[in-house]
């Protein structure tokens, strides 16, 4: 009844002109941003945030979650036609969508991509309107010992599931902890790391940092010369663009195997859409008739993975809205959202605003609908986008993002800081760095180092404080999934002598 | 120039472990434990010795790897990335004496002019549109300050 209620409530926050129009402005720019390689939803979330500041959190947060799970659907049109992914969450939709499109079936493609969406995206918003009240009231219980191993867990399971080097990972990770301690420390009024600036007394805004590591580092590698993409056309007329009985048929599966993976595998922190598509992808190939055929172009091998990347948003709103820990880089974004308007993102969340959570789940469900109708009869539309010039593009990102840094504190010294960690940014993409844990470990430094200090206070220097049972659970669980990655590297590394020896 | 110093992760390890030396170095100036609990300097230390040990490691990496395994750095790919920045970075910097609109429109027309070779029928009009339709969408329509330089 709890949640019933809430709908209502958060239908009536929806459903007013403002907000209805802020979803449809952040579906439109999801989808963009998913249709153009190399622009993802961080860095546009990012470059927008500092824009928001004057507006309604409620629909800032509307519109910033629309371009989140408006690039889910956009990704997969860049897939299908030209077989480089839109978002790295469509890669696996490359393998079926592609080579459903040099067989003429494009239309197909695109349109069961964008059901499969729809149906998988609307149900991960059912399971999250379901899972996050009673997650939120289990927490409760949590104090700073929990709060701190939770973060610990989270933190490791993003280093563990990000890039394939665990050093790497973890090396961007604690360089993301050493942004978060500067400035002036809070216990103790000692300025951290400052360089004798002033205007580092505050400590490195958030924004300044996504920004220049997602949106300039991005332009950056753009920049790189690349080989002209040569895109299949999109089937002309709204009745080429719809599967058939048959194909809806073939996809029935898909599309609740895509909708049940995408979401759980949301849930878990670090794991993220690309994952739950290939894991969907995976089950789906397992559990059909003519394995062997896919790859060759089965409509079900783009049903199920672009249905799990969308019920995915749905799942990772989860931690990030009933724990206050995000499970990604852009969840990361949204959390500082959150923040920077003055929410507190955690158990309390759905009880002290109430509007703003269930207005951005009766969004979620408006959002699906209006993606739905932007992608089916508009996807020609945003096909034509692929052809818009970098020479266009770049300097545009390149101004909205130095106009957004400006904005949040007028001060040139911070666009200073723009351009070093654009410089940052484009580094770690040249040598393999994984960013999410960088973003993860500047969002969760501050309040985990607040966790740990405050935990040992109430035991007065005493460790055992986390090992009381529920953060000795999370804390072993973390340390386990960081050793086992090092075992396994161990045994392969003696494995590899042991047959040189051979 | 031998092969491991070729390699990328050599010289982020280098770079990283002298962060993380210098992350050690000023945790140590500060208290590490006070009477009411851990002081500024207990979480630094912690995750600079953390930075420490794992630059190394992957310095070490880069030294006894075999074979080309480990991504060596491109010099020709990162040429016009660069360009790129240092663009970026000097319209930054210019950006307190010519204020946004100039600077960014001159940031515009380097990257299509030069960058991408096009034509200044091409290049001018994208310059002047953009910085002006970027003051009129920020500072008329939704009233934000653009920076404003000396000069202009």
């Amino acid at each position: 009844m709890d949640i019933l209620n809430g709908l209502m409530q958060g239908f009536s926050v929806a459903l007013t002109p403002m907000n209805l129009a802020m979803c449809f402005l952040g579906c439109l720019l999801g989808t963009i941003v998913g249709v153009l390689p190399g622009l993802g939803p961080p860095a546009t979330i990012a470059m927008l945030l500092p824009l928001t500041f004057k507006m309604d959190p409620t629909g800032a947060m509307i519109m910033l979650a629309g371009i989140y799970y408006g690039a889910k659907y956009g990704g997969s049109t860049t897939s299908i036609l030209l077989n480089v992914p839109g978002e790295s969450s469509s890669v696996v939709t490359c393998l079926d969508g592609y080579q459903m499109a040099r067989q003429g079936r494009a239309g197909a493609a695109l349109g069961i991509s964008a059901i499969a969406s729809f149906v998988a995206g609307t149900i991960g918003t059912v399971l999250l309107m379901l899972v996050a009240p009673p997650l939120a009231k289990l927490s409760l219980a949590f104090s700073s010992p929990e709060y701190f191993a939770l973060m610990v867990l989270g933190l490791a399971m993003v280093v563990l599931l990000a890039g394939d080097s665990l050093t790497k990972a973890l090396l961007a990770m604690t360089f993301g902890l050493w942004i978060a301690g500067m400035g002036t420390d809070l216990f103790t009024a000692t300025s951290r790391f400052t360089f004798g600036q002033t205007e580092l007394l505050g400590g490195i805004d958030f924004v300044i940092v996504a920004i220049g590591i997602f949106a300039v580092g991005e332009v950056m590698a753009n920049m790189e010369p690349e080989k002209p993409l040569d895109m299949l056309p999109v089937p002309k007329g709204l009745k080429n663009l719809f599967p058939t009985l048959q194909d809806l048929k073939d996809c029935r599966f898909a599309f609740m195997n895509g909708s049940i993976i995408g979401f759980f595998i949301g849930v878990l922190p670090g794991a993220g859409a690309t994952i739950s598509s290939f894991l969907s992808y995976g089950l789906e190939k397992a559990v059909s008739k003519h394995p062997e055929k896919f790859g060759t172009g089965v409509i079900e091998g783009v049903a199920a993975p672009e249905g799990a990347n969308n019920a995915d948003t749905a799942g990772a709103l989860v931690p990030l809205l009933t724990l206050g820990i995000p499970g990604s880089g852009t969840t990361a974004i949204l959390l500082a959202a959150l923040v920077l308007w003055g929410f507190k993102p955690g158990p309390m969340f759905i009880e002290d605003s109430p509007a703003m959570f269930w207005g951005l789940v009766a969004s979620m469900y408006i959002g699906n609908v209006v993606l739905l109708i932007l992608n089916l009869p508009l996807v020609t539309v945003f096909a034509q986008l692929l052809r818009m010039p970098g020479y266009v593009m770049y300097p545009l990102i390149l101004g909205v993002s130095m106009v957004g840094i400006y904005t949040i504190n007028s001060s040139v010294f911070q666009l200073c800081l723009l351009a070093v960690f654009g410089l940052v940014g484009y580094a770690m993409r040249k040598l393999d760095f994984p960013t999410a844990p960088l973003v993860l470990g500047l969002v969760l430094g501050d309040s985990m180092e607040k966790a740990l200090r405050q935990s040992l206070m109430m035991s007065q220097g005493d460790l055992s404080i986390l090992f009381r049972p529920i953060p000795a659970v999370l804390l072993s669980i973390a340390a386990f999934l960081l050793i086992v990655p090092l075992i396994k590297k161990f045994n392969s590394v003696r494995a590899q002598v042991i047959d040189k020896e051979a | 120039m031998s092969s491991f110093t070729r390699k990328g992760d050599f010289w982020a390890g280098l770079v990283m472990a002298a962060l993380g030396v210098f992350v050690v170095t000023q945790a140590y100036g500060w208290d590490y434990m006070t009477e009411d609990g851990p002081g500024a300097g207990f979480f630094p230390l912690w995750y600079g010795i953390v930075m420490v040990v794992l630059s190394l490691l992957l310095v070490a990496g880069a030294v006894l790897k075999e074979g080309a395994k480990a991504k060596t750095v491109r010099w020709d790919d990162m040429r016009r990335a660069m360009t790129c920045w240092i663009a970026f970075s000097v319209c930054v910097g210019i950006i307190k004496f010519v204020g946004f609109m100039l600077a960014f429109g001159l940031l515009i027309w380097f990257i299509i002019a030069i960058m991408f070779g096009r034509p200044q029928r091409i290049a001018l009009p994208y310059a002047i549109g953009g910085a002006v339709g970027f003051y009129a969408l920020f500072t008329l329509a939704l009233e934000l300050q653009l920076p404003v330089g000396t000069l202009f």
